[in-house]
């Protein structure tokens, strides 16, 4: 397990912790009391550190190297009745961004989804959850046949943008991004779109659009990393502290401007430190919103998911 | 002596002997260099004539250009922004609108309007690149939007003019959902069989080109314009190598299949009124 700076006095309870427990296998001294004591101490230091989150820790968390991906998601919550999909049927199977058929309690649903990689040799491939256009259309592709069986549509968005190569600009990114977005405000089944880790701008937009748009508690969503936003708003990288804040990306101030419809509450601790934990609320809540979107004529789904995105923005006349 | 010795003497003209040029009244092609009087350049649409260099250009030239006797009504005229998320980098993101607004004249980074083209109506939204390099907050998003309802209502086609270096990092995500909203009413007009063309020219970046920009039913641009998703520098540093030549140019959009044609701008009118023509013919 790794730990951010700012999980340190955590991880020295831990480490504290295991050599209690060390001890009290080797039989020689009572530590009992002593285990029950680091006990509390840890779940009263968890609470402390993961409820006074600040913006940019909780960017940090969405990046955290233990944190749940997409598949590990599907695999869960699917009980491994999981098909996976490749190809955008032009150019190539783009691994950043993965899909496929799979069943929710015996509910057959279509799941899309950016994948990152967990060591160097994955991460490369699937070049660090960075879609090229293909990934875009092969999204599509997928979109359009759970249209086609009628089946409702799962995206777990988990991306810190589109990637900005040469070949996708050659294969238009930009065109790739914008047809997802104008033929998901179109889908005529209910499509339910979880951040699940990072959601970096169009990249994130490009699977972003459903009935449903819910972050998972210690995600980001917005326009741009506060990295980059940094760099180009105060010519340098050191502002990113106050970029995450400036940027409103967190989910409590995404939801209370409206441009995401709910929290998904993550385990104190955060979805990497109780990953099964993670995936049984994230399971519950999808049917949980799968049953309620079931009900909605056709027609009135799709004309309230464009009223939706319609209607964000704030101008004054 | 050394090889280096300077033979010749450099500019010997002292500072305060130098004469000055009025500002605006000559005109150098950044491109080619060469100079003509300010007024020619405007005769000219603000196209060089040596090099064809099409000069940058906003809502108020391009609907002189395009509409007849430049006579049209401008829509959402007093629309300005907010600040929703109350943003402030080294300055405030109210200051900097107010900055803008006194420099430009304008209210924000798209103007739109109505009118007739060649006598046929239409409707024209076109961004202004010189307010905060045209980027799309809730107001563009929130013109765009009403543009397309107002061709919507007066079965009018929609031209919308790009011009803009993507979305306002200023408005966060408010401004990455703008990219959805234009899409849903442009999803919307679609569905009523009434053309949309748009119009590509330098520069058009990030959220303009991933949402309405790539969406027209015809895409359009002025030659040798720069369009991309990921700005060229961007590009350059995730590649760490020089790009090639001609690199997200007009030129190479069209060859790599994203534009169906491109137009000078001193054709734009004709060939727009004559595309829409045959459409309703």
């Amino acid at each position: 397990m790794e730990y951010l700076e700012f999980e340190k006095p955590l991880e020295d309870l831990v480490l504290k912790m295991e050599k209690a427990v060390e001890l009290s296998k080797e039989g020689d001294v009572d530590v009992s009391a002593t285990i029950k004591d680091l006990e509390k101490k840890i779940e009263k230091c968890r609470k402390e550190i993961y409820t006074n989150l600040s913006p940019w820790q909780r960017v940090q968390l969405s990046r955290h190297p233990s944190r749940p991906y997409t598949l590990d998601y599907i695999h869960a919550i699917t009980k491994g009745d999981f098909v996976e999909l490749h190809g955008d049927r032009g150019v190539k199977d783009d691994k950043a961004m993965v899909g496929g058929w799979g069943t929710i309690e015996e509910k057959s649903v279509m799941f899309i989804g950016q994948q990152k990689g967990r060591n160097t040799k994955q991460r490369q491939k699937r070049n660090f959850g960075m879609s090229n256009p293909e990934g875009y259309r092969k999204a599509l592709r997928l979109m359009r046949m759970a249209e086609k069986f009628g089946k409702p549509i799962i995206c777990l968005i988990d991306t810190p943008g589109a990637f900005p190569g040469l070949e996708a600009e050659e294969r238009g990114q930009g065109e790739a991004i914008a047809r997802n977005i104008i033929e998901m405000l179109q889908i005529k089944v209910p499509i339910i779109c979880i951040i699940i880790g990072e959601g970096a701008s169009g990249g994130a937009l490009g699977i972003g659009v459903g009935d449903k748009v819910l972050m998972l508690e210690n995600t980001w969503y917005s326009v741009i990393s506060p990295e980059n936003c940094s760099t180009i708003l105060w010519r340098s990288w050191d502002y990113k502290e106050q970029a995450a804040d400036a940027l409103k990306l967190t989910p409590t101030d995404m939801l209370k401007n409206k441009l995401v419809d709910g929290i998904i509450k993550e385990p104190v601790g955060g979805a990497h430190s109780f990953p099964e934990k993670m995936f049984r609320i994230l399971k519950k809540e999808l049917i949980n919103q799968l049953t309620e979107l079931e009900k909605l004529e056709t027609k009135k789904l799709v004309n309230k998911r464009m009223d939706k995105f319609s209607a964000m923005g704030v101008v004054k006349e | 002596m050394g090889w280096f010795k300077r033979i010749k003497e450099g500019i010997t003209t002292s500072t305060n002997e130098k004469k000055e040029t009025p500002e605006g009244l000559w005109y150098k092609c950044p491109k080619c260099k060469t100079i003509i009087t300010s007024k020619e350049h405007k005769q000219h649409l603000f196209v060089c004539e040596n090099c064809n260099y099409h000069h940058r250009i906003h809502a108020k030239e391009y609907f002189k250009i395009l509409f007849d006797k430049n006579e049209f009504i401008e829509l959402d005229a007093k629309m300005v922004a907010k600040d929703p998320l109350g943003f402030k980098d080294s300055k405030k993101y109210t200051d900097r609108l107010k900055q803008n607004q006194k420099n430009t004249g304008l209210k924000d980074a798209l103007t739109s309007a109505y009118g007739k083209m060649n006598g046929e109506n239409v409707v024209i939204a076109c961004f202004n690149f010189n307010f905060i390099g045209g980027s799309m907050g809730s107001v563009v998003g929130e013109k765009i939007a009403r543009a397309i309802d107002f061709a919507k209502e007066n079965k009018s086609p929609i031209i919308i003019i790009s011009k803009s270096g993507g979305a306002r990092m200023m408005e966060a995500a408010f401004s990455l959902m703008q990219l959805a909203k234009t899409s849903a009413k442009l999803a919307q007009l679609s569905n009523k069989k009434l053309p949309y063309i748009s119009l590509l020219t330098d520069p058009t970046f990030g959220g303009a080109t991933a949402s309405f920009s790539m969406l027209g039913d015809m895409n359009i641009a002025e030659p040798n314009a720069l369009i991309g998703f990921a700005g060229p520098r961007v590009v350059k540093e995730t590649i760490g190598k020089d790009l090639p030549e001609g690199f997200q140019t007009s030129e190479f959009l069209l060859e790599h299949g994203f534009l169906d044609l491109i137009v000078e701008r001193k054709n734009l009118k004709t060939k727009l009124s004559q595309i829409l023509r045959i459409i309703k013919t």
